[in-house]
């Protein structure tokens, strides 16, 4: 009984206590709130550290998606590169879940702290390729799947990604 | 049947069996990566590791590998013993200790046996850090892209490309952990069977390479059940689509027609469906020659206008549909109706059928075939007209060493020891041709010969068998007839080859005799015939029509005497089927030529009316094969655009015009049953698949994966308002991913998955051992036909034509068919184009020297009247018979060509290659 009763003071107490704390509310939109770099919002297709686009078209995102609003389509460019002839968005479909960011095998696809989206026209919520492509590498600076893969691109010849020993001469038998 | 005991549970398992099977066809999972249900075990890839006790008190057990372990009764093993566990996640952490970082931009991921495996042995993280081996690829032709890095040398490749397909420029190469696959130097991979490694190689070493370059996720494709409209073999196949484009083609389990396997034409010529020259739109000709495009309903109407006359003809499609066939047939009446053959091919077509029909042999499936132990092949260049079959007589040709296997007692699955016991033992496999084929490495004896003469050996080896002295044929032939003669009178199995493509009727009948003095000798099982015939539904058209049917050239006769006002022309393009001059005189002489086809042709640009017509893949249809089995395809998607399936177009004008005859019919399986029942022989096609009523446990079957991705976004560009799914009312198929694709019956599979099993090795989850040979759960598709009969009094006895001897100064044309370039559609895919070399004449060494021409000079093709039809180039080759010239079928160059006819050959002047090169690409515009 007596517990109790401490326990609900200590409540009330608490809670008075609030009244003189700073508001965690902003004035939305005279006042912007912040909102770290991990936060889930507007979705962007980000370059890697050499400049060149980093999806791959590898569908992991698109699988991943939970309400299924990406759609993509890989081509193979002259260089050896996979990339999406063209990559959809329907963000009035995307529940901003981050999905999609974790499946990249690429780190292609991020998700930033913009979520001002809002649009009269639901049919301007559907991005395409040239809306989601940005110049930066987003959250991720270092990593180029391709210095990684073993797929021998312009510029990178087999053996030449990261931890591959020199292609073996298979008329070599003494090797 | 024995009893073995898997962690601690009793299971009883088919005798002859390995252990991997066994478990497989219990449903237990068991990792493994070089067995292959149609080329045996190797034990190389040490994956399939199962602990093996002696007796019930030993405790420690020893490891062996299940696909080399028979089962025996009373044996005990343990699938989830902590050492075989673990033995297999270290085989696969070294297999991937060199495997590159590729799985986002490799072709095979979402559907790699080697992903798979992974998970399934739990092998997670990498601990090796050395550095990796890497490779060179190489370029092996437009077909097969090749990635040497992921391999895992499980040797599968080298197993189905030499063994199995009896390819010789593919090997493994160095050693150790050098290990290479692939070609001495880079090149086209020369086998028409290579595609097949894009399924057999379980990573992504080989890959599709038409599909790398637009490449989609398996996950992704939306699938049906269809058939190969290639030829008339009738092998089964999975398309799969994604926005609106056909983006691969992969085997479809059939126990009795392709089993595992398709050849590349199969594989990678149905891509002709994303030509640019499709039509997709309906066009009437104005005056000024040129197409307006109509929407569906003008065109319909004008369609019903010109077809509401007495004067009518059609013309129909051996590579359309029974049912479209069937309805043109009602449109414009039996007498009215030509099958769509060329005068040659149609008599030719309906004597297959007759003799088929009225043999007493067991007309051979693609099964059947594999299980001859002695061979006879009159007349057919098999690999380039029906092409299947080519791979399914090498395996014949190892009956010999299955026979000496079990004499040692060895299982068959025991590849490497049978391989290694019958060297180059093998049953006799006898081919006469024109020409040189693709299988004279494993023929016992090849005879290539003049079209007559081919027919006169096999009317002497019909006598040989049945005991008979055969006039009129010389001592030579005798002899070689004599042990021809012997090998299929001491054969368990014989079986004989036969078929249209040489254009000559006296060596089909001499194959049916041949085929008839075995079934006299009452040999049991009965000995098997196989008639080849041209396109995927050859047969079914000669079973639509009756004896008399009308020949094209019966209807040229009709329009100059301006008897016909309409003609309605089926998904056919008639300059195929005849010379340019005859055709041009039909057409000319009707005001109103309807063309129904999908792909542009001269056909299509000389009508009137031109309505779109969906190809295999967006439409529905039954198809009756070469062994007369009726077979369903099904819309992989919908038709793109205006275009309707053929069979659409002609219900609905018949509708229009208020026809009595389809009152009744309100869907495409009315259309079926209609058919059936007014066509004794087309009987059972109602039956080559469920009706559209079917539903699988109460619900349809999905062509889309349960993990489909990007629904809500595909069409978002055009309209961010998702429509509702389509509704698939003539099917049991369902346009989603809603419903169950397990456990349905065999002709509605459209994909393979299982849980745990992405890769095309889920299959073994749908199928099931029924007297040692899988088979689908869900029962083989298809419906046959043609029963053998008994009714051998019927048989009409065939003439020995004479000796053919060459005329002075004159050639006979024998067709030598192409695999790459014969077939009309085929050649509209890039990937196939690129392999169609350009149309040629062939004669040999004394007959070019008699010419005056060397290889590669030009010869003009004249006939008789001394008129010169066209000019093409020579290649040398001795194995044509003297006074013959073969020449390449179905290419533009050489469409003014028949078969059997005699020209007057000369030294072209003046000529240059360039000149033919551009016959073939004029053919091919999409290139
Ligand atoms: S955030 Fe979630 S819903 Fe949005 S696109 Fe990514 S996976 Fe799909
Ligand atoms: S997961 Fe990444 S690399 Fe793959 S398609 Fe999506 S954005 Fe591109
Ligand atoms: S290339 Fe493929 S099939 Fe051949 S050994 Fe390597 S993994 Fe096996
Ligand atoms: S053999 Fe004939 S039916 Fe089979 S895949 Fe090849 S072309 Fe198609
Ligand atoms: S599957 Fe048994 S060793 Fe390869």
């Amino acid at each position: 009984m007596f517990k109790s009763l401490t326990s609900q003071l200590q409540t009330m107490w608490t809670i008075l206590q609030h009244t003189f704390t700073k508001a965690e509310t902003v004035q939305y939109p005279e006042e912007m709130p912040y909102l770290a770099p991990r936060y889930r919002g507007r979705i962007v297709l980000t370059n890697d550290p050499d400049g060149d686009e980093r999806c791959v078209a590898c569908n992991l995102c698109a699988v991943a998606c939970p309400v299924d609003c990406i759609a993509l389509q890989q081509g193979v460019r002259d260089d050896g590169r996979w990339y999406p002839q063209f990559f959809r968005i329907n963000f009035s479909r995307c529940i901003m879940c981050g999905m999609c960011e974790e499946a990249c095998p690429t780190n292609a696809i991020q998700l930033t702290p913009d979520f001002e989206m809002c649009e009269y026209d639901r049919q301007s919520m559907v991005y395409e390729k040239e809306h989601l492509q940005i110049k930066g590498t987003g959250k991720y600076h270092d990593y180029n799947f391709y210095r990684v893969a073993g797929l021998a691109i312009a510029g990178k010849d087999k053996g030449e990604a990261q931890n591959e020993s020199k292609p073996i001469d298979i008329k070599d038998l003494l090797q | 049947m024995p009893i073995i005991q898997i962690d601690g549970q009793e299971h009883e398992v088919d005798t002859g069996q390995n252990i991997l099977q066994a478990c497989l066809s219990l449903g237990l999972d068991l990792p493994y990566f070089c067995w292959h249900p149609s080329m045996g075990s190797v034990g190389a890839c040490r994956q399939c590791a199962v602990v093996q006790y002696q007796h019930a008190e030993d405790e420690h057990g020893r490891i062996v590998m299940a696909c080399m372990t028979p089962v025996t009764e009373g044996a005990l093993f343990s699938l989830t013993g902590d050492k075989a566990q673990r033995f297999r996640e270290g085989i696969v952490e070294a297999l991937m200790l060199n495997h590159p970082h590729d799985c986002p931009v490799c072709a095979e991921g979402g559907e790699c046996h080697l992903q798979d495996m992974t998970v399934m042995v739990g092998h997670r993280d990498r601990k090796y850090r050395g550095k990796k081996n890497t490779h060179h690829n190489q370029y092996l032709g437009p077909l097969i892209h090749h990635e040497m890095n992921r391999c895992i040398t499980c040797y599968r490749c080298t197993r189905y490309y030499n063994d199995y397909a009896g390819g010789t420029d593919l090997a493994a190469m160095a050693a150790h952990d050098h290990i290479y696959f692939g070609r001495h130097e880079e090149g086209v991979l020369e086998s028409e069977f290579a595609g097949n490694l894009v399924e057999v190689c379980p990573t992504g070493v080989f890959t599709d390479k038409p599909l790398v370059h637009e490449y989609t996720r398996k996950w992704d494709l939306q699938s049906a059940p269809s058939i190969c409209t290639s030829c008339a073999v009738g092998c089964n196949t999975s398309p799969g689509e994604r926005y609106g484009k056909l983006k691969r083609i992969h085997n479809r389990f059939n126990a009795d027609v392709n089993g595992y396997f398709l050849c590349d034409r199969g594989r990678f010529g149905a891509n002709f469906v994303n030509s640019v020259n499709n039509l997709n739109y309906p066009g009437s000709r104005t005056e000024d020659g040129r197409f307006n495009a109509l929407d569906q309903q003008q065109a319909l109407l004008k369609m019903a206008e010109a077809c509401d006359t007495n004067n009518i003809a059609g013309i129909g499609s051996p590579r359309a549909s029974v049912e479209a066939n069937y309805l043109l047939r009602t449109l414009v009446g039996a007498d009215n109706f030509a099958p769509g053959f060329s005068d040659v091919e149609q008599p030719l077509v309906e004597l297959a059928l007759t003799i088929q029909q009225s043999s007493s042999a067991m007309i051979a499936d693609i099964k059947n075939i594999e299980s001859a132990d002695a061979i006879l092949i009159l007349g057919e260049d098999v690999t380039n007209t029906a092409p299947r079959i080519a791979l399914a007589l090498r395996q014949s040709v190892r009956n010999k060493a299955y026979e000496l296997a079990a004499d040692l007692g060895l299982e068959s699955w025991q590849d490497s020891a049978i391989r290694t016991l019958a060297q180059n033992q093998r049953s006799p496999l006898f081919i006469a041709t024109v020409g040189d084929s693709r299988l004279d490495d494993v023929a016992e004896e090849r005879f290539n010969l003049a079209p007559d003469d081919i027919a006169r050996l096999g009317f002497a080896v019909a006598a040989n068998i049945a005991g008979e002295a055969n006039l009129g044929s010389d001592d030579e032939l005798q002899q070689k007839a004599k042990n021809i003669a012997k090998a299929l009178k001491n054969a368990k199995r014989p079986l004989i080859i036969s078929g249209t493509s040489c254009g000559n009727s006296a060596l089909m009948e001499s194959a049916a005799q041949v085929t008839q003095a075995l079934c006299n000798a009452d040999k049991q099982p009965l000995p098997l015939l196989s008639m080849i015939v041209a396109e995927a539904n050859s047969l079914g058209q000669a079973m639509l029509i009756s004896d008399n049917a009308v020949s094209l050239s019966d209807l040229t006769a009709r329009a100059c005497a301006g008897a016909l006002e309409t003609l309605v022309v089926l998904e056919n393009d008639l300059y195929r089927r005849g010379k340019e001059k005859d055709i041009n005189e039909l057409l000319e002489n009707i005001t109103n030529v309807i063309v129904i086809d999908g792909l542009d042709n001269r056909t299509l640009s000389a009508s009137s009316l031109a309505l779109p017509a969906a190809n295999f893949a967006e439409s529905e249809g039954t198809l009756v094969s070469m062994e007369g089995r009726a077979q369903r395809h099904y819309p992989v998607y919908l038709p793109n655009a205006q275009r309707r399936a053929s069979w659409h177009w002609l219900l609905a004008c018949l509708k229009q015009m208020g026809r009595d005859e389809v009152t009744e019919i309100e869907c495409f399986d009315d259309i079926t049953q209609a058919c059936a029942t007014q066509n004794s022989s087309l009987s059972g096609i109602t039956t080559a698949a469920p009706n559209h009523q079917f539903r699988n446990i109460g619900v349809k079957i999905p062509r889309q994966t349960h993990r489909y991705s990007g629904r809500t976004a595909m069409r978002a560009d055009i309209s961010v308002h998702e429509p509702k799914q389509p509704v698939d009312k003539e099917t049991p198929l369902a346009f989603s991913m809603e419903g169950l694709n397990r456990s349905q019956p065999g002709s509605l599979l459209p994909f393979v998955w299982a849980p745990g099993w992405n890769s095309n090795q889920s299959l073994h989850k749908f199928q099931s051992e029924v007297g040692g040979q899988l088979k689908l759960k869900g029962g083989t598709a298809g419906t046959r036909l043609l029963q053998a009969t008994d009714n051998s009094n019927n048989i009409a006895l065939f003439e020995s034509p004479a000796a053919f001897k060459a005329l002075k100064g004159q050639w006979q044309m024998v067709p030598r068919h192409k695999i790459y370039g014969s077939d009309e559609l085929s050649v509209h895919s890039p990937a196939i184009a690129k392999l169609v070399r350009p149309a040629f004449v062939e004669i040999n060494a004394s007959d070019a020297k008699k010419l005056g021409v060397n290889d590669g000079d030009g010869v003009d093709l004249n006939d008789n009247k001394g008129d010169k039809l066209t000019t093409l180039e020579v290649s040398i080759n001795d194995s044509i018979a003297t006074g013959c010239v073969g020449y390449s079928v179905g290419f533009i160059a050489t469409e003014n060509l028949l078969a059997g006819e005699s020209l007057v050959l000369s030294k072209a002047e003046n000529w240059s290659p360039s000149e033919s090169q551009q016959a073939v690409s004029s053919g091919v515009s999409d290139v």
